[in-house]
């Protein structure tokens, strides 16, 4: 048959190291370009591996009669003179250069890797003759032969090299069958591979073998034909071509062709394989399904060898390859088996990986491995039986076998695993077409807990019909709202012969790993076609019931570790408290031991050696204040005066604790200022214009102001400060539909509050009308005479005269004349004069 | 006067820092937490917000009757394709639609203009004269910013989950990735999502909370901290860094998807939770040792 894409499909097939071709071919042009040497990878920097490729001749055929070339490469084992060996097998359709990915890092586990390319693949000459024991195995034990030769493997005794054999598919079963033929063999690792061919390709759910199987049309196609070229028969023995030919135009099995298949299959000779095995088997796989595992699995075990089965997400039907986990696996088995490393982590008896969702971050699928200490096999550890319902059924055959139904196809399992998210996923609700009227459906009740299904389900059904049946068993998860989707992408295709009374027959369906939903039911669905097998050209009719529950495998044991939170979950905020608290901690400015000075406990205000430079400050080397010092006392309204620049609002602002000086100091009542001393709570002060909350009212504003330095209410005097504020009305209106003004009132009632013993206002007449600078000045005058102390910073010189007792005039920062204002105005000026005077030369100075 | 003389009385040989002040006065009663929310509450950009965030679910119900049912997708349904099916997939959609810019300009808004529009409105010095201080100052501001915040994240999937249910009833939840889960299963996971938004939209606040104190402009603040979301956003789309996306602010921050689906996956919001606390405390310190240091000349 030629399917579109075929070449893929047998690819898929040769299912390993796809991902590492190009490296792989790289890898393969330099060491035939160099005749063998060193294969460098520099991207990782890890160390290189010494690989050499050659041809070994080796003799084969039932009478040991024919030469064969195999194209081989063998990697030398990295930072060991000797070491085990292994022989790495390749897939059905490729070649040994698939395996060199996987072969190197062996050789740097430590492994001595050979690598070949089977009889009639890659560069090797023959015959495809399916792992015959005449043919493939006979090359194989001849590899040996080489391998015990060589000076860098490990000898049991001299011939017998230590060695183990890994493959995946094709690769696997040689290594099957080669450990059954040769006792030099001391551990395989075979993957997704079969244990009867026969009973692959004519697979039969009654368990009435393959004589009465159902002929796996579309996986054999590609199989045998895939190899393509101009001859029909491509590189396969013409007896093995014909045989498959002469099966694909029946559809049925022949006698012949189930001896032959079981020829090349480990079922014919697994009672003598004996070594430590690691099986490892695809959920994804219509064509070698897990119960081909499971049947190697226990012959094996039955033997007494150590066996370990592992349920991965891929398969050949696509999905996960999972490919670093499975190697690990494999290196982690010979590291233990094959070395007689006890360090090794060890593979537990039977491991399943699972979907776990989606990481949104990596949009990657999120598998899982649950393990388990024994492998219980299909059967499950424990079983659970789930009633199912629905009356007998009617299913037909349609005549020529179509339209058929699609249950899995090669390349679909990745939506296999997408389904397996949770079972109603769109996209997996699609795809699997069961044409109407040729499907028998049978539902359990909702679950009332979530069922995770491990094994191969088993149910009882009675069939009648004509003559023979050929049904497909599948298995569905219907979710709540009623979407079908399958439980995996499998079907058990079963013929009943003779049912013409009706027969009832024990149907096993695919085994799989499963999680059912609570809410959810599973349904059972017998088909009557399946696209990728051959079914009746006649049409039929059947009667079909289901007549027992379905027995539902577990394995409760299986337990997930859990997810692995990278370390630096944890120590990354550990590391951030770390240094938040570092930054909050250091660089501290350091105030001076003694902050209170007892002597200065009366005098509101000491300025001592003041010094405040701008980081980007005046450009003519100018600080914003020089070493200013001066005193008030208590009862004085002290006129802070000079032109704009003088350092006047930087001084305040220092006095505030809003800055921090460079040198000098302030003391309040003795009190050192700094930022948010408390003694800042005796000052009072309007600076630089109003600060107010727009959205509030003048008296939200102070009230809220209030209840912010956390003193009681009672301390307030509000009433006080609201008439000098003088807003009536207005004081219940938003700020910002305020004037200049009513905002400067607002903000010297608000500097106001709490009568605070040292009052400092900056501009305060500003936006007043004459009436108003009239009142502000009275109420200073009057504040003052109280025993409180008011600064006022002001350039308006008439209003300092009329106002303030003593006056600080500064310039450039720095003080030019303090004093009583009648002192410093002398007899008979205008302060403007004096003040001319006093800065024009404090400006020489 | 006495009450000067009664404060100078107390003053002399006191060693207490606040017997140095004025009656009544103690650093640890400034600006407190309620009289700072109130402060917060009357503005008009924090009754807008919220007024938002409380009609957007509406906004969304409107558009989903009027628009009708989200058509099936012919692949993996998201969360917009199963918006309807119930109350809880409702407010989940709305998280989803609002995690990415609305609910950081929402958690920027209240954190990033808390200290630069007092800077602004030249109100801060005042507050820092009264005293409050600074350190205490930036504490009470940004636990009120914090809650805030908070309210505006959980403002939406309450919200939703109240039109949700007057619009799709109550019911239970379809995840995206398919399958579902009864209420209260959904419910648990629903406050699991909600935490992480919370936690992840931490970076966000301490980063708007330090562009706050270091500039006096709310706009530049709460602007800027929108701006650095969307160049990490940006850079975050640029697949050529590789693992090192991982270490931006904004790429875990749509980890809690993980939470919705049939097994919750942990790992990245562990690792976005991680990695959002861990800026948050470096910004945080950052912005409390700036506003310490720094000369107030607004």
């Amino acid at each position: 048959m030629r399917l579109g894409g075929a070449r893929t499909l047998r690819e898929r097939w040769g299912r390993a190291g796809r991902a590492t071709r190009w490296t792989a071919a790289a890898a393969a042009v330099a060491a035939a370009a160099a005749g063998g040497g060193l294969a460098w990878n520099a991207a990782s920097g890890e160390p290189p591996v010494t690989s050499r490729h050659q041809r070994i001749q080796v003799v084969d055929g039932p009478k040991d009669d024919q030469r064969v070339w195999l194209d081989t490469t063998f990697f030398a084992p990295v930072g060991a003179a000797k070491g085990p060996a292994v022989l790495l097998a390749h897939g059905f359709g490729g070649s040994k250069d698939d395996m060199r990915a996987e072969a190197e890092e062996l050789a740097r586990a430590g492994y001595a890797v050979l690598t070949w390319s089977a009889r009639g693949f890659g560069a090797s000459t023959g015959q495809i003759a399916l792992n015959s024991p005449d043919y493939e195995v006979k090359d194989v034990r001849q590899l040996i032969d080489w391998l015990a030769r060589r000076p860098e493997v490990v000898l049991d005794r001299p011939g017998d090299p230590r060695v183990g054999i890994a493959g995946a598919s094709y690769g696997g079963a040689i290594a099957l069958m080669t450990a059954a033929h040769d006792p030099r063999v001391d551990a395989i690792a075979p993957q997704i591979t079969w244990y009867s061919l026969s009973d692959a390709l004519f697979p039969n759910a009654t368990g009435e073998g393959a004589d009465a199987g159902v002929f796996k049309k579309l996986w054999a196609g590609i199989f045998f034909t895939g190899q393509g070229g101009q001859d029909p028969c491509g590189r396969f023995l013409p007896s093995l071509c014909s045989m498959y030919q002469e099966v694909a135009e029946s559809g049925r099995p022949t006698p012949e062709a189930v001896e032959t298949l079981r020829r090349s299959s480990p079922a014919s000779v697994a009672a003598r394989i004996t070594v430590p095995t690691l099986l490892i088997q695809g959920q994804s796989d219509s064509m070698f399904p897990l119960d081909q595992a499971d049947a190697n699995a226990r012959a094996i075990a039955r033997n007494g060898a150590p066996v370990s089965v592992v349920w991965f997400q891929g398969g050949h039907d696509g999905g996960d390859p999972e490919t670093e986990r499975v190697r690990r696996l494999v290196r982690d088995w010979f590291d233990r088996r094959l070395r007689g490393d006890a360090d090794a982590p060890p593979v537990a008896g039977f491991t399943v990986t699972r979907a776990g969702g989606i990481d949104s971050a990596s949009q990657q699928l999120v598998v899982r491995a649950a393990s388990t200490d024994r492998y219980p096999g299909l059967a499950g550890a424990s079983r659970r039986t789930v009633p199912l319902s629905g009356p007998e059924q009617t299913v037909h055959n349609p005549a020529g076998g179509s339209p058929p139904s699609i249950s899995a196809l090669p390349g679909l399992g990745a939506l296999g695993g997408l389904a397996d998210l949770g079972g109603a996923g769109a996209m997996a609700g699609r795809l699997p077409a069961d044409m109407p009227g040729q499907s028998a459906v049978f539902d359990s009740p909702r679950l009332t807990e979530p069922l995770q299904l491990t094994g191969a389900p088993t149910v009882r059904v009675r069939v009648q019909a004509d003559g023979d049946a050929t049904l497909f068993a599948k298995l569905y998860d219907v979710a709540p709202d009623g979407t079908a989707t399958p439980a995996r992408r499998l079907a058990a295709p079963l013929r009943v012969r003779d049912a013409a009374g009706g027969r009832e027959v024990a149907v096993t369906l695919p085994g799989m790993d499963y999680r059912f939903d609570r809410g959810h039911r599973l349904r059972l669905v017998l088909s009557t076609t399946d696209m990728g097998f051959a079914t009746p050209a006649e049409p039929a009719s059947y009667k079909v019931r289901a007549v027992s529950g379905l027995t539902v495998p577990t394995v409760p044991s299986l337990t997930t570790p859990p997810a692995p939170v990278p370390a630096w979950v944890w120590g990354l905020p550990a590391a951030g408290l770390a240094a938040a608290a570092a930054i909050v901690l250091t660089g501290r400015r350091r105030g001076p031991a003694r902050d209170f000075d007892p002597a200065l406990a009366d005098v509101p205000l000491q300025i001592t050696g003041l010094t405040k430079a701008y980081k980007n400050g005046h450009k003519n080397g100018h600080l914003a204040v020089d070493d200013l010092s001066f005193r008030v006392e208590k009862g004085q309204v002290l006129g802070l005066l000079g032109p704009n620049g003088a350092g006047k609002t930087t001084t305040l602002r220092m006095l505030m604790g809003l800055i921090h000086p460079d040198a000098g100091e302030i003391r309040i009542f003795g009190h050192r200022v700094t930022p948010g001393a408390p003694v800042l709570s005796r000052l009072g002060s309007f600076v630089e214009g109003p600060g107010f909350l727009p959205h509030l009212s003048g008296r939200d504003n102070l009230d809220l102001y209030w209840r912010a330095t956390g003193r009681p209410p009672e301390e307030a005097h509000v009433d006080e400060a609201l008439r000098i504020a003088g807003l009536g009305a207005a004081l219940d209106r938003s700020v910002r539909t305020y004037s200049q003004g009513m905002r400067q009132r607002l903000a010297i009632a608000q500097a106001m509050l709490g009568l605070p013993d040292l009052l400092v206002l900056d501009e305060p007449t500003n936006g007043l009308d004459p009436p108003q600078i009239r009142e502000m000045r009275e109420v200073l005058v009057r504040y003052a005479a109280a025993g409180r102390t008011v600064i006022v910073s002001s350039h308006l010189l008439a209003e300092v005269e009329q106002t303030c007792t003593h006056a600080v005039v500064m310039s450039r920062g720095r003080r030019v004349a303090a004093g009583p204002v009648a002192e410093i105005v002398g007899s008979g000026r205008r302060l403007e004069d004096a003040f001319l005077e006093i800065i024009g030369s404090g400006g020489t100075a | 006067m006495s009450g000067v003389e009664e404060a100078a009385a107390t003053v002399i040989g006191a060693t207490a820092a606040d017997a140095a002040a004025a009656p009544g006065y103690r650093a640890r009663r400034t600006l407190p937490l309620r009289v700072e929310a109130v402060r917060q509450f009357r503005r008009r950009r924090t009754l807008v917000a919220f007024g938002i965030l409380l009609v957007l679910p509406w906004v969304l119900v409107a558009a989903f009757l009027i628009g009708g049912d989200p058509p099936e997708p012919g692949e993996a349904p998201g969360l917009v394709t199963v918006a309807t099916e119930s109350a809880m997939n409702f407010a989940l959609f709305a998280m989803f639609v609002s995690v990415g810019f609305l609910l950081v300009v929402a958690v920027a808004l209240f954190c990033g203009d808390t200290v630069a529009s007092e800077a602004g409105w030249s109100s801060l010095r005042y507050l820092l004269a009264a005293p409050v201080p600074r350190a205490r100052l930036l504490r009470q501001k940004l636990v009120v910013a914090l809650a805030y915040a908070a309210a505006a994240v959980l403002t939406v999937p309450l919200m939703s989950l109240a039109a949700g249910t007057v619009a799709f009833g109550w019911g239970d939840v379809r995840l995206p990735g398919g399958g579902s889960v009864p209420v209260g299963t959904a419910l648990e996971r629903m406050l699991i999502v909600v935490a992480f938004v919370l936690v992840s939209e931490l970076v966000v606040a301490a980063l708007a909370f330090l562009l706050s104190v270091t500039t006096d402009s709310p706009l530049g603040a709460v602007g800027g901290a929108v701006g650095l979301v969307i160049v990490s956003n940006i850079l975050d789309a640029v697949t050529a860094l590789g693992g090192w996306r991982e270490l931006l602010p904004t790429h875990w921050m749509w980890a809690w998807t993980d939470a919705l689906q049939p097994q919750i996956q942990w790992t990245g919001m562990a690792k976005g939770a991680a990695l959002s606390v861990t800026y948050s405390l470096v910004l945080f310190a950052l912005a409390f040792r700036r506003f310490r240091d720094r000369d107030v000349v607004s």
